[in-house]
């Protein structure tokens, strides 16, 4: 590793620490670090989205070498990308809403970004999300017999994981149904339904825990592998 | 019953320390512990083994480097895969950070294959708008991306001239920290163009996919560290993310063992106030 590259990583894990300083209680350090990657991130995406966003979807089209405008004056030639144009004025009316007697005029902008994205989703979303999921239920049998070298036989393993399956969704299903009162028959499966429901809570927070201990490890890992031992190495003492 | 009141209102700190040497000590000493290979990792090993040479792969970088303990090291495994089998890669991002991702990915997997860029694989970039951009892929490549992230024109790629749109994808790995991501995807590539699409996607947004896997919308699904460490395991990679599974899982046997002593101190507490009132009451929860 060189110099400047150590340089950067003792910076890194300064800001680690700094960061971890915040499971003792809430220091000076720990906010140095939050304002500043906060500082950091807001102008690293301001820039980003200008370069990669504004610059070529809509400076250079109209404004590039090659753009509209230049082409205009250069060519006497009008060649304006009318859509361009009006996504970028749609994208103006977005600041207005900073002022706020003519704030109005944002909703434009919005209603077609909104409108956009529902009519675009809406068809598919319903197709991913509900019919083949439904498909996906129903078409399950309970009683799933497969065939081997010895012949067919009673799959246990697929036909409780089937059965499991449907009863989870449709009491599910119930306990979100609230046109009745959940008594009786109903009330029961109702119950059975928030039983799933807190599996999957369980199995979601399972998960969220071993998100969270494998970003620490990644954390840990580098202040130990590029830190530590790098510095060491630098040093001659390793 | 003191060891109790102590266990009940432990500090903190004390837990985290516990954490962090629990988390430490597996990377300092491995363990060597065996990643066991779920069927969801299986069924994308299965998928890539049996694309012929020279199949056409794309993999979307999603993720920026917050996610990367978790999802990196299964890019990594994913690509070496790939190449490993002769396939052609197209890399995308739909997540700005996502491009140099693929950069830094792509650093590491050149050092064990001799690539050439354009014809074993493509960086097309990021490009902003999600389900817009899947559903513009559809139509055609070059119009999304006329340039590659180096800003070569995509149409002088040898690799690009055989691909238009999705239709010419064999397979689409997406590797993913949230939104946009495999709900776009899904919805958009497979339900749509009937693109057959895989996953890897931090641990915390697994859960929410597994109704894909059942309805064999998604092939497979990588969920978290585990998931990279199995696709590691299944291909014999050696990355990073099956040595950082020891630290994981004893992270998570001192979890269990703190989430069982608060429960019997809670109960045991419990029951002993109950005994002492003539019946049970409320207790605020404890600071810890």
């Amino acid at each position: 590793m060189d110099g400047l590259t150590l340089f950067g990583t003792w910076i890194a894990a300064f800001l680690t620490l700094c960061i971890l300083s915040f499971l003792y209680k809430d220091n000076p350090f720990y906010k140095f670090a939050e304002y500043l990657f906060i500082g950091v991130s807001a102008g690293f995406w301001i820039a980003y989205n200008f370069h990669n966003l504004l610059v070529p979807n809509l400076i250079d089209p109209l404004f590039g070498a090659d753009g509209a405008f230049p082409k205009l004056v250069r060519e006497g030639q009008l060649d304006i990308r009318l859509l361009t144009v009006i996504a970028g004025l749609l994208g103006i009316t977005m600041l207005f809403r900073f002022f706020p007697k003519v704030a109005w005029v944002s909703r434009y902008g919005i209603a077609f970004s909104v409108g956009l994205g529902a009519g675009l989703m809406f068809i598919v979303y319903l197709q991913a999300n509900c019919i083949y999921q439904i498909w996906g239920t129903v078409q399950l049998s309970p009683i799933v017999i497969t065939e081997s070298a010895t012949g067919w036989h009673f799959d246990w393993g697929a036909s409780v994981a089937n059965t499991l399956l449907i009863i989870g969704v449709v009491s599910a299903l119930v306990y979100f149904y609230f046109s009745k009162e959940h008594k009786g028959l109903l009330g029961g499966t109702a119950r059975l339904g928030i039983w799933f429901l807190m599996v999957s809570f369980g199995a979601a927070f399972g998960y969220t825990v071993m998100a969270r201990i494998s970003l620490l490890i990644g954390r840990m890992e580098f202040l130990i592998d590029d830190w530590i031992k790098e510095t060491l190495i630098a040093l001659g003492l390793l | 019953m003191k060891f109790v009141r102590w266990l009940a209102d432990i500090d903190r700190r004390i837990i985290f320390v516990v954490i962090a040497v629990a988390v430490v000590v597996p990377l300092l000493f491995p363990l060597g512990m065996r990643v066991k290979v779920t069927p969801q990792t299986q069924t994308i090993y299965d998928e890539v083994e049996n694309l012929p040479g020279g199949s056409n792969v794309l993999v979307s970088f999603d993720y920026d480097p917050a996610a990367a303990p978790e999802v990196h090291p299964m890019a990594l495994a994913f690509l070496h895969h790939c190449f490993q089998k002769k396939h052609r890669v197209i890399i995308m991002a739909l997540w700005p950070q996502g491009a140099q991702m693929a950069v830094s990915a792509m650093a590491e997997i050149n050092r064990d294959f001799d690539l050439e860029y354009g014809r074993d694989y493509v960086n097309l970039g990021y490009k902003p708008g999600g389900a817009i951009v899947i559903k513009s892929l559809g139509n055609s490549f070059a119009e999304i991306f006329p340039k590659d992230m180096a800003g070569r024109s995509t149409a002088t790629l040898p690799l690009m001239e055989d691909v238009s749109n999705l239709y010419d994808v064999d397979l689409v790995m997406d590797l993913s920290a949230g939104v946009p991501g495999i709900t776009e995807w899904v919805i958009i590539a497979n339900a749509l163009f009937q693109t057959r699409t895989a996953a890897g996607c931090t641990a915390v947004s697994a859960p929410q996919f597994f109704p894909y896997l059942q309805t064999g919308q998604l092939i497979g699904l990588l969920g978290g560290l585990k998931g990279a460490a199995e696709y590691e395991t299944v291909t014999a990679y050696a990355g990073k993310a099956s040595p950082r599974m020891d630290s994981q899982s004893v992270a998570h046997v001192v979890i269990i063992v703190f989430i069982l002593f608060a429960n019997i101190s809670y109960f045991i507490l419990r029951r002993k106030r109950e005994e002492g009132s003539g019946g049970p009451t409320a207790r605020p929860p404890t600071s810890a």
